[in-house]
């Protein structure tokens, strides 16, 4: 067993854990912050995308202690204080969700791909590499979103929900 | 997954150090390819050394024009950094048509270049595989192998290497550097990964011992006029059927440079030497792509469900070659 400290959404708590213990076991089991999700527990749907200095990760391939003494964020902590985040909101007035299964990967996701835009990083669809002002067209925004599966196909509501906050 | 002791490594001292009075150890990166491959059983280590904390996180200039890549860069902090973004434009484009961008930024330029193979009966516990259980025979001859390779294979395993950045790579003349307590050892990356042979499970030239410490590339100016074209199933987040990284250099109508590599198709990062050879010196014109793609294809072996890729690796050359002549790089 190894301690480590979990610093997540703001609040630190130590937990013991054995090293096998994935970082999404350990947010939901261990901290009971079951807003992330298992869908494929192998990288390939981003259900699992939680946020890592402001970075996005899919967390099911994450070792926990591997992230001791980093800063996490879950759809938990996405909300402000009593008000939704932006794109909450959005998701909602555009239909960015059926299930709701995929939606809080979406939405980490989402959040660290606006930083990652923000901070000049191209896409594979980027047409000029070097340019670091890329317009985040629907073509953009699908290719940065394509490690978020969407089982339920509810991806037309959440590329419109991501433009809008995006253009906002 | 079977129980391992953890331990995190502070410096390169401590790591190889580690790593030498370990047997079973093993190094994490990202975790992307072992985590996943222990969750499965393929992968099982004693020991896991993480590295994810050792100061190998600059991308710098060389004094020379080159550029040197720390092993624990992380993929897409590389894919968009301006000065790969400008020179390299290929390496860039190959890492951006890599996994998702969560993955990516998860997954380390050393991991990358060991990430194991994707071949269905090398997750598959119940199948036999020579490069899981050497001399348990390859079930994907014979098998599903739509994946698989039509280059570089052997009897004895048909498996593809599954990176694109190591295949953008191996067109640069990158160069590997890596340590071990016995000291430092810089190796090419065009022979750093070993074909299949009779061996299919061991699958590079680095020891168990030793930790990739570093990526250089050298000065290379026909590169910033390069592509990475990845031809796959779906348009995005899967591996690739046949890619092609390309740096061309044309004067006076002529091939002046050239740089080529495969993705997809081979037991490696497959630098197309041969395709290279017709090209230097002939005229930069269909006849010519067709001619050079056929030649780097000639030795290729269809299997039952991937003969296509011989005609498909072809079309793809001629068709990136014919962008960067008409359209330039990616840059
Ligand atoms: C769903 C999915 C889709 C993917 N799609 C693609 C794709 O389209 N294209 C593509 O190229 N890749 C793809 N990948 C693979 C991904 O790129 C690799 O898993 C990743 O690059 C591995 O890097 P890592 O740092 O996570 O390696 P790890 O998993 O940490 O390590 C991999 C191996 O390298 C060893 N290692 C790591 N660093 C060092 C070092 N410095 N020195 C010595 N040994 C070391 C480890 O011991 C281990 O054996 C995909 C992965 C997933 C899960
Ligand atoms: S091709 Fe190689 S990895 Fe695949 S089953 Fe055969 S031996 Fe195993
Ligand atoms: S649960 Fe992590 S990517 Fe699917
Ligand atoms: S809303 Fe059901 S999986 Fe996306």
């Amino acid at each position: 067993m190894v301690d480590i400290r979990m610093r997540v959404n703001g609040v630190e708590e130590k937990v013991d854990l054995s090293p096998q213990v994935s970082l999404l076991d350990a947010l939901r089991g261990e901290l009971g912050l079951t807003g992330t999700k298992k869908g494929c527990d192998q990288g390939a749907c981003g259900a699992c995308t939680v946020l890592v200095d402001g970075e996005r990760i899919n967390s099911c391939l994450a070792l926990a202690v591997q992230y001791d003494d980093r800063d996490i964020t879950t759809v938990e902590g996405l909300a402000g204080e009593g008000e939704a985040h932006p794109l909450q909101k959005a998701f909602i007035r555009n239909d960015g969700l059926q299930c709701g299964y995929c939606t809080s990967g979406q939405l980490c996701s989402a959040v660290g791909m606006l930083a990652e835009h923000e901070a000049g990083a191209p896409s594979a669809v980027t047409e000029h590499l070097c340019a670091t002002d890329v317009e985040l067209s629907e073509d953009e925004i699908r290719e940065r979103m394509s490690g978020n599966l969407c089982r339920c196909g509810a991806y037309n509501g959440i590329v419109a929900s991501i433009k809008e906050v995006a253009a906002s | 997954m079977k129980t391992f002791a953890y331990l995190s490594a502070p410096d390169v001292p401590s790591a190889v150090r580690a790593i030498s009075t370990e047997p079973g150890a093993k190094f994490l990166g990202g975790g992307t390819n072992l985590v996943d491959l222990m969750r499965e059983g393929v992968e099982a280590p004693d020991t896991v050394i993480d590295i994810t904390r050792l100061p190998l996180t600059g991308v710098e200039e060389l004094p020379d024009g080159g550029v040197r890549i720390g092993a624990l860069v992380r993929n897409s902090h590389l894919a968009a950094n301006q000065l790969i973004r400008s020179r390299y434009p290929l390496l860039s484009q190959a890492i951006l048509t890599g996994a998702s961008a969560q993955l990516r930024n998860m997954a380390t330029v050393g991991g990358n270049l060991l990430q194991r193979t994707r071949c269905l009966y090398f997750y598959d516990s119940a199948a036999a595989c020579n490069k899981r259980e050497p001399g348990s025979g390859c079930d994907a001859i014979g098998g599903f192998n739509r994946g698989n390779a039509i280059l570089g294979a052997s009897e004895s395993c048909i498996a593809t290497h599954p990176s694109d950045m190591a295949v953008a790579l191996v067109a640069l003349d990158a160069v590997v550097e890596v340590e071990s307590v016995r000291g430092t050892r810089r190796i090419p990356l065009v022979d750093f990964h070993r074909l299949p042979g009779t061996t299919p499970q061991v699958e590079t030239v680095l020891e168990a011992d030793e930790l990739i410490t570093a990526v250089e590339l050298p000065p290379l100016p026909l590169a910033a006029t390069s592509r990475y074209r990845k031809v796959r199933d779906r348009a995005s987040y899967a591996f690739a059927l046949v890619s092609v990284a390309a740096a061309l250099e044309v004067e006076g109508g002529v091939v002046t440079g050239v740089r080529i590599a495969l993705g997809g198709v081979a037991t490696k990062p497959w630098r197309a030497h041969e395709a290279e050879r017709v090209l230097l010196g002939a005229p930069a014109t269909d006849e010519s792509f067709r001619r050079a793609a056929e030649a780097e294809l000639a030795p290729a072996v269809g299997r039952s469900q991937n003969e296509f890729k011989i005609e498909l690796a072809q079309r793809a050359i001629v068709a990136t070659l014919r962008t960067l002549l008409t359209e330039g790089g990616a840059a």
